[in-house]
């Protein structure tokens, strides 16, 4: 038997840089991946850039990151989210690349670290995400350094809709941007009515809106919203009754059924119709004066029905239009120096 | 081979109830002698001045994962068990979700053959059933003969209550412990961490209480049914399955069971931004099961720590959460966790003595999985000896472990309890300067 000498690993040669194996790095902090990285002072700043944004001239707009590399990535199938955040990027000027897994080297096998350190090679200075895992945005935020804007993951969260849906908010309260502070939505309550569980909007909304003052108000039946909800955060009731969460909302928002994600659960549709569903009669008895929201893609006559989804109190269309300048304030808060987004806030 | 001195030292043998300033010579690979101080002249040998250091027998993890054959990228018997070296242990249990799956006397021969290069012994679990499918049983006689200590298809718990009785049945006869890694699958499909409302919050599904706690109480139900049967519950992570091990040791059954360093140090809160290194299975739970941990490490309900040591390649876990293998490594770190959560931090108001702690490393594991001669220090018996300090502060750091992986959420821990010699069979294989 022999006797062993402490084991000491071999010094390595120095190397050059572009040798050094990528290593983790720190979250970049302009990354908007949850509705919890902004302060309520900063949301204020970032829906008052939107406004500037959407107001001013688009030929001076396209100046403000001009040639700069957004990089989009898209691991599952999008049309508002994906067109407006490109549509955002590009009305600032910046050049946008879109990888999606299909049609990439995603499909071969790539890994998100992966794909992310290349996008960084090719010259992205920002990397929209959309990713079917919930975390996914931070996987790419610590393998690249990049601001990583977290264009819905998994069941995670969806922070820029969830700031769009907030502009709809304020726009239907009559509440200014400027005014956005704790206490703004006080005495407002938001009802989000059906699949909770599987919904990364409910999340993000839920963490964002109670920040502000507003109650919400989750609903749905106990296979598609747990108990466990509740804990999100403060002002986050459960009430499985649709039509009394109606009877005390200001704005409802309806939520799709994520057939994709049900993962075995087998759901009644004929019964969450009768429960759930928002139609006229539901509506004009409980809450007739109601904002109706959905962040889409509605399933006419199942979650909602056509009466309601083109009725004089939808803001889906509104929702939608609100993405673009919600999008550019938040690609624009990714690549901006200081000082230019102060400019950004000014304009 | 010079025989070995350790001189000065405190010499913790639970096994024997020794705790008392000691000298002890290691000669041939056996204890040669133990002995006031002072006494033992070895004018040949080596010394080790232990003073103010624990001599205690060598540690015992009757739960690792070494992955070999088949996934030497993550570890090898030789790196693992060099890990297990510098973390006190002299004694490993592996795991046979290796590939191909150890469930045949050539692979558990294979495993504890020379070439392997082991700074530590091996002693090899064999799978239950052939490839750990749950189907038809292994030939628990071979296996046992070519050097299994146990059987289980951990990882793949056996969900068939015929076969689960099979299986009992047929380690009975044996004396062969069967290991059952309780995790009800059909409860946990596609979930990656513990179920409630921080599974909700990440937007992860989360892996319920009672799908461990119903299979260990299935479990249960069937050992009572078979005489002479002995479960041992691996991995405990639950207050509900403790509780289900309480009833069934008050039954007079023979159940035994582990837990990990990490369900007893962390809590599901330790996940953080999704941080796959606080991934494994059994999931970390809630801050009321790993306190419940605690309580039946001290009660004496649990009758091991065991690492679940599961190596991973470092591009395997830097992946989406949901993506990312399980398991953690936990050779090096389970000393210091050990003597840090359960006996230094100013919370753990039972301190739990270092004895109880040695007991917990080295008997009582020896004892559980049936070790004969094992986790103790007697004259005559194997010179498996662990020397540590339980006093000296230290930081882990990953990049230094001998793991061939650094899959650990312990990176640049503070820890009080060092390791300063591992001998096996009278060697030192390992050796840290204060």
């Amino acid at each position: 038997m022999r006797t062993r000498t402490p084991s000491r690993s071999p010094q390595k040669a120095a190397a050059p840089a572009f040798f050094d194996q990528p290593v983790e790095q720190p979250i970049h902090p302009q990354s908007a991946i949850s509705a919890n990285d902004f302060s309520v002072p900063e949301v204020r700043r970032i829906l008052e850039s939107a406004d500037a944004l959407e107001k001013e001239n688009p030929l001076r707009r396209a100046h403000r990151l001009a040639k700069r590399r957004v990089a989009l990535l898209f691991y599952e199938s999008s049309t508002r989210t994906r067109t407006s955040f490109e549509l955002a990027a590009k009305a600032l000027g910046a050049d946008t690349t879109l990888v999606s897994s299909l049609s990439s080297s995603i499909e071969k096998g790539e890994s998100l670290k992966d794909t992310g350190i290349t996008l960084k090679a090719l010259g992205a200075e920002c990397i929209i995400l959309r990713s079917p895992w919930s975390g996914g945005p931070y996987v790419l935020a610590r393998a690249t350094g990049l601001p990583v804007l977290n264009a819905g993951d998994g069941m995670a969260e969806h922070p820029s809709q969830a700031l769009l849906d907030l502009r709809t908010i304020l726009q239907f309260l009559r509440i200014r941007s400027s005014a956005v502070n704790e206490k703004t939505l006080r005495g407002a309550t938001i009802t989000i009515c059906g699949d909770i569980l599987h919904s990364r909007v409910a999340r993000s909304n839920a963490l964002l809106l109670p920040r502000l003052g507003a109650r919400v108000i989750l609903c749905g039946p106990p296979a598609l919203l747990p108990e466990t909800a509740a804990g999100l955060a403060p002002n986050v009731t459960i009430e499985r009754d649709c039509d009394a969460a109606l009877r005390r909302s200001q704005i409802v928002m309806m939520l799709r059924i994520q057939a994709e994600r049900l993962a075995g659960l087998q759901i009644d549709l004929d019964d969450y119709r009768t429960r759930y569903q928002a139609n006229a009669d539901r509506i004009a008895a409980h809450a007739p004066n109601a904002l109706l929201l959905h962040p889409g893609p509605i399933i006419r006559g199942m979650e909602i029905t056509s009466e309601v989804a083109d009725g004089p109190h939808s803001g889906i269309a509104q929702q939608v239009h609100n993405g673009v300048p919600i999008r550019m304030a938040l690609v624009l808060r990714a690549l901006a120096t200081r000082s230019a987004a102060k400019k950004g806030r000014r304009a | 081979m010079k025989p070995i001195l350790i001189r000065g030292g405190r010499v913790l043998s639970p096994a024997n109830h020794l705790d008392a300033p000691r000298d002890l010579l290691l000669r041939d690979g056996k204890i040669a002698a133990i002995e006031n101080q002072g006494k033992i002249r070895g004018p040949d040998a080596d010394v080790i001045e232990a003073k103010g250091l624990i001599v205690a027998p060598g540690f015992i993890d009757i739960h690792v994962h070494l992955r070999e054959p088949g996934q030497g990228y993550k570890e090898t018997i030789a790196t693992g068990t060099a890990a297990a070296a510098a973390g006190g242990f002299t004694t490993v249990c592996a795991m046979p979700n290796t590939i191909p799956v150890n469930d045949t006397p050539e692979i558990t021969r294979w495993m504890q053959a020379p070439d392997r290069g082991a700074s530590a012994r091996v002693l090899p679990i064999a799978a239950a059933t052939r490839g750990s499918l749950g189907e038809t049983l292994t030939d628990y006689a071979a296996l046992q003969e070519s050097g299994a200590i146990a059987v289980t298809d951990d990882g793949k718990p056996i969900l068939g209550d015929d076969v689960m009785l099979q299986c009992l049945r047929a380690a009975a006869k044996l004396g062969l412990p069967v290991i059952q890694h309780a995790e009800d699958t059909r409860m946990t499909g596609g979930c990656s961490m513990n179920a409630g409302a921080l599974a909700f919050r990440l937007g992860l599904r989360g892996m319920p209480v009672e799908a461990e706690s119903s299979l260990v109480e299935r479990d249960v139900a069937l050992v009572a049914k078979v005489p002479n049967a002995h479960l041992h519950v691996a991995h405990l992570s639950t207050a509900k399955a403790l509780n289900a091990v309480r009833a069934a040791r008050q039954q007079g059954l023979h159940v035994t069971c582990e837990v990990t360093p990490h369900h007893f140090a962390l809590n599901e809160d330790r996940i953080g931004p999704y941080d796959t290194n606080a991934k494994m299975n059994p999931p970390l739970r809630a801050e009321s099961d790993r306190l419940a941990m605690i309580e039946g490490l001290l009660d004496g309900t649990i009758d091991a720590i065991a690492t679940d040591h599961a190596p991973h390649a470092a591009h395997e876990k830097e992946q989406e959460f949901d993506r990312a293998p399980n398991g953690i490594t936990g050779l090096e770190t389970a000393l210091g966790l050990a003597i840090q959560v359960l006996h230094v931090e100013p919370t753990a108001r039972h301190k739990m003595p270092l004895a109880q702690i040695v007991a917990l490393l080295t008997a009582r594991p020896a004892a559980a999985l049936e070790l004969k001669g094992r986790g103790t220090l007697t004259p005559g018996a194997a010179a498996d000896v662990t020397i540590f300090d339980p006093a000296e502060r230290w930081t882990f750091r990953a990049a230094d472990s001998l793991s061939k992986s650094k899959n650990t959420p312990f990176d640049g821990s503070q820890f009080q309890g060092r390791v300063r010699y591992t001998i096996s069979k009278g060697c030192i294989v390992k050796q840290m300067s204060s």
